[in-house]
């Protein structure tokens, strides 16, 4: 597939190379292996792969059928249609890293945009052109802390808050580095001021998320400020934030961050299972020296036109080689288009209607299930779009019985990450959830409170609810079939 | 052609909005004022100006779509538009990552199914899809290995060898994983020099990080010598698997003796390269080494189909795991796409693939050989080539070629890597391109060299032609505007 070569063009360039066959070619590779028979499935067509991948496709739960109240880190957002419209441009999607910006100007000034409204966004000075996902963002932005105390500083404290999967991947990251990581084991009741107790000199950073994973707003200001508390020890305060929240709540650069980073997925990414998504990474303006991956700078031409460039990249592992503070080398530079995009779509007013939305809804929903008897909504902090019920039986009874009852997504977990938050459910509601939507997932979890003690054996959805579509109940029918093995 | 595009920011107007959200369906809660910004200095635009400004950008830009790429180690394939189709279909890109495994059986399958036609065509027991991009399983790679040499109480293996002829990310990844970089020469054939590498093999080698075929396109004629060498030490085999291509249905890394292994869906696999991402980069290990995998990956339940299980596939992290190397599970879009392209070639498709990646190179090494100096053209390249950017009787450099190849409709060349290769350009054609493509091509690069001995300014002042000319990176670097002014209300 898709090699235009004739017989007779093959023919005609083995001559000129001066090898008679195909295999002539390949004679520097050992004899003995060389030409193994794959145990892959034999060629279909495309006709026939888009076949196979509904049908298998048809046995998953999509949340354009599902109403959905799962987030942790991964949330489903509008995406308007510009989005994809401009994402699917082949002289976007088709090109590499803008090594020859003469011809490269289109992703180049889109990633400046990008930078730019990411700074607006955040009230930091400069951005990168982004990291691979929010939790090796963070990561990186250990590795510089670490790099701009010149590496004497070896110890991270990071608030119990902060998303588990991010912590779990700045372990992984840092394994070979010899850091001292804490403050996690704290209870995850730690207010900031019993995280700040933990710093000293030799620590490189501190690090809270707010909205935490929780979804609550932690009390960055408080009686001293965490930023000046933190500097104070010399350290550096690194804030994750979902990007969203930015655009109604008082964004890192106005307390005080020197680093805010954070998954950028809800600025127009699909959910899409995980990946890709986007890291966004943001700075002071007098790090950027130590700041990690590729960034965009203004310049002109010979001409004197405006343009843009590839900048700082003495900074990079191509240039630093061993002595580089990242091995990264392109970014998720789709996404961060993609993110360009929304923002741009949605500007000023519509960012801040969809945070406006997201918080009304989710404070409704809090409101409707803090009245069911036997739930209990945590409401000690403010929250955004996200927060933690606690139930009157496991959280995975409670999903099972919404899914199949209800043809919802219930919520996280916690008692996966957290021993004590058994039973406790993390609920996220975002603009896409109707009022429609948040009364049947209340209406789920009464009935479960009234009646715990009815068996939820079933595992996917049977009842059909009066109010879905006929598409839905194809689409739970088929959901019902074990996935097809694909070879 | 100057065309110029103003900025997201010049083109707003306060007032504008380029969708409408719905009003809110619910009772409204207070506020907590005292946590609120005061302003939000997005720009404002009409929807029809987000379009068009988007639409311009993406003219001013080069692409696989839109011409020859030849750009040297990045194999710039066609992106086949089904492919895309595929990672767009709503059961796939609807689903959310931390839905139960029952929910999303038909995305696990998927990647189980991946893990399975990777290790079929590398020849490794395990394989994780989890990291991100090449580079990060590279350093994904590299920490299996310290794992594994931690596991045996062996802490002496702090060094990492490497070839001179390698990417810069192996030296970068090895610092990062806590160990020092050790370079190794090559010799007069482009192989590694077997003698320099025997005298550093000893028992503080970690690994040996090995792009094969290297970076200048060849395939080691001593592999199985360089591979036994440093196992003979008790040093593992990491490959760099950027230059995959070459070896689909050819051979199998595993067959050789490599331990770990990166793939590169986006080059291999024909996942588009995004204009820099993203990318995805799985590993691949032996048997011994599967246990330290970073993870979850799927594991099948082969008895759930007689019990009639619903639970066919799991995520499951593997036993000594390195740990979570990203969010989730891995690049899933990507892995959906690179599914796709395993399935329309079959075992047949994929040697095709590499048999006439390597055919086009050779085809424009013979051709071009006799136009512009190629240290190796004695040699049978693999799935791409190292030409000097060297014009006799002319002082034009290899920059100077790669601009006014921009002028004559072309994206130039890698130029300067690898370093080992004075004023290189790097040539990749990838198996996509035909007969007329390469041959046009060669007609450009012979009426270089003509410029360049006849008119040499016309190529320093290159590209005349294109949406800018020559951008000037010093004064980018010293006047470091790396964001747009806001406009102050």
């Amino acid at each position: 597939m898709y090699i235009p070569h004739t017989d007779a063009e093959r023919s005609e360039m083995l001559k000129t190379i001066g090898v008679e066959k195909l295999a002539d070619l390949f004679r520097d590779v050992p004899e003995k292996v060389r030409f193994p028979d794959l145990r892959l499935p034999p060629a279909v067509s495309e006709m026939e792969v888009m076949r196979e991948l509904q049908n298998i496709s048809s046995a998953n739960a999509n949340l354009g059928e599902f109403p959905c109240f799962l987030g942790a880190g991964a949330y489903n957002h509008y995406i308007p249609a510009t989005v994809d419209y401009v994402l699917s441009r082949g002289e976007f999607y088709t090109a590499y890293t803008p090594y020859q910006p003469e011809i490269s100007q289109g992703t180049l000034q889109a990633m400046f945009e990008y930078q730019s409204m990411m700074c607006a966004l955040t009230g930091m000075e400069v951005s990168n052109a982004s990291h691979y996902d929010g939790a090796t963002s963070l990561a990186e932005g250990i590795m510089m802390a670490v790099a701009v105390s010149r590496g004497e500083r070896r110890k991270i404290v990071i608030s119990p808050a902060v998303h588990p999967q991010y912590r779990q991947v700045v372990r992984t990251y840092t394994q070979g580095m010899e850091l001292e990581i804490t403050g996690d084991a704290l209870r995850v009741q730690a207010g900031i001021p019993d995280i700040v107790k933990l710093l000293d000199a030799n620590t490189a950073a501190l690090v809270i998320q707010t909205p935490n994973f929780f979804g609550q707003m932690e009390d960055v200001t408080g009686a001293q400020s965490v930023a000046d508390q933190v500097h104070a020890a010399g350290a550096l305060l690194v804030v994750v934030a979902d990007p969203i929240s930015l655009a109604m709540f008082t964004p890192p650069g106005q307390y005080g961050a020197d680093i805010a980073c954070g998954e950028g997925q809800s600025l127009g990414i699909p959910l899409s299972y995980g990946g890709p998504y986007l890291g966004y990474f943001t700075s002071r303006k007098s790090l950027v020296r130590q700041m990690a991956g590729r960034i965009v700078g203004e310049t002109a031409d010979v001409d004197n036109a405006r343009g843009y460039v590839l900048t700082l990249s003495t900074r990079e592992q191509h240039i630093r080689r061993e002595k580089a503070t990242s091995n990264i080398c392109t970014n998720q530079g789709l996404m961060a288009l993609a993110a360009a995009v929304y923002l741009s779509t949605m500007g000023k007013c519509g960012l801040r209607a969809v945070a406006e939305l997201c918080y009304h809804k989710s404070h409704y929903a809090a409101e409707q299930i803090a009245g069911l008897p036997g739930y209990a909504v945590d409401q000690n902090k403010p929250f955004f779009q996200e927060f933690v019920v606690k139930c009157p039986t496991s959280v995975a009874r409670i999903n099972k019985h919404l899914l199949q009852d209800h043809g919802i997504v219930g919520g996280y977990d916690l008692g996966q990450d957290y021993a004590h938050l058994k039973n406790h459910l993390l609920v996220a509601v975002t603009e896409m959830n109707t009022k429609d939507e948040i009364d049947e997932f209340v209406e789920g979890l009464r009935e479960f409170a009234l009646k715990p003690r009815k068996p939820a054996n079933k595992v996917l959805p049977k009842k059909t609810v009066s109010k879905k579509t006929g598409a839905k109940k194809t689409a739970r029918k088929s959901a019902r079939k074990p996935a097809r093995r694909a070879r | 052609m100057k065309a110029h595009e103003p900025l997201v920011y010049e083109i707003s107007a306060p007032g504008r909005c380029g969708v409408e959200m719905p009003e809110p369906d619910v009772p409204l809660s207070p506020l907590p004022e005292e946590l609120l910004r005061d302003d939000l200095p997005l720009p404002e635009l009409a929807q029809v100006d987000v379009v068009r400004h988007y639409l311009r950008l993406s003219q001013l830009n080069y692409s696989v779509d839109t011409g020859f790429y030849p750009l040297g180690s990045c194999t710039m394939k066609y992106n086949p538009k089904v492919n895309e189709q595929a990672a767009r279909l709503p059961g796939l890109a609807l689903t959310h990552p931390l839905q139960d495994p029952e929910t999303v059986q038909g995305n696990l399958a998927i990647m189980w199914s991946l893990q399975e036609f990777l290790k079929e065509i590398s020849g490794f027991s395990g394989v994780s899809l989890q990291p991100a991009a090449g580079a990060q399983g590279e350093f994904t790679g590299i920490l299996i290995i310290r794992a594994y040499h931690l596991s045996r109480g062996d802490a002496r293996r702090t060094k990492i060898l490497i070839p001179d002829s390698a990417h810069g990310t192996n030296p970068a990844s090895t610092t990062m994983s806590g160990f020092t970089a050790a370079t190794i020469k090559s010799d007069e054939r482009g192989n590694v020099d077997l003698a320099a590498l025997k005298a550093a093999c000893d028992d503080t080698v970690a690994a040996i990080m090995i792009t094969n075929p290297n970076t200048l396109g060849l395939f080691d004629e001593h592999i199985e010598d360089v591979i036994n060498a440093v196992h003979d030490c008790g040093g593992l085999v990491y490959g760099d698997g950027a230059n995959l291509n070459a070896l689909l249905g050819v051979v199998r890394p595993a067959d050789l003796g490599f331990d770990v292994m990166h793939f590169n869906l986006h080059k291999t696999f024909s996942t588009p390269h995004g204009g820099g991402g993203p990318g995805s980069g799985p590993v691949g290990v032996t048997e011994e080494l599967a246990q330290f995998l970073p993870g979850p990956i799927v594991e099948l339940d082969h008895t759930a189909l007689e019990d009639e299980k619903l639970l066919l596939y799991n995520l499951v992290m593997p036993e000594n795991s390195i740990g979570r190397i990203k969010s989730f599970w891995g690049n899933f879009g990507m892995i959906v796409r690179a599914y796709t392209y395993i399935r329309v070639h079959g075992p047949e498709g994929l040697r095709r693939v590499a048999e006439h990646a390597v055919l086009n190179a050779n085809y424009l090494q013979a051709r071009l050989k006799n136009t512009y100096p190629i240290p190796h053209a004695d040699r049978i390249c693999m799935h791409e080539f190292v030409a000097q950017g060297i014009v006799e009787g002319s002082d034009v450099r290899a920059l100077d070629i790669a601009k006014r190849l921009i002028d004559l409709g072309y994206h130039p060349p890698t130029n300067y890597f690898p370093l080992i290769v004075h004023e290189a350009l790097m040539i990749e054609p990838t198996e996509t391109e035909s007969q007329q493509t390469l041959d046009a091509f060669v007609d450009a690069m012979e009426k270089i060299a003509q410029e360049a001995k006849e008119n040499p300014q016309l190529l320093k002042d290159a590209p005349h032609d294109a949406p800018r000319r020559r951008l000037d990176e010093v004064k980018a670097a010293k006047q470091l505007i790396l964001c747009a002014t806001f406009p102050q209300d």
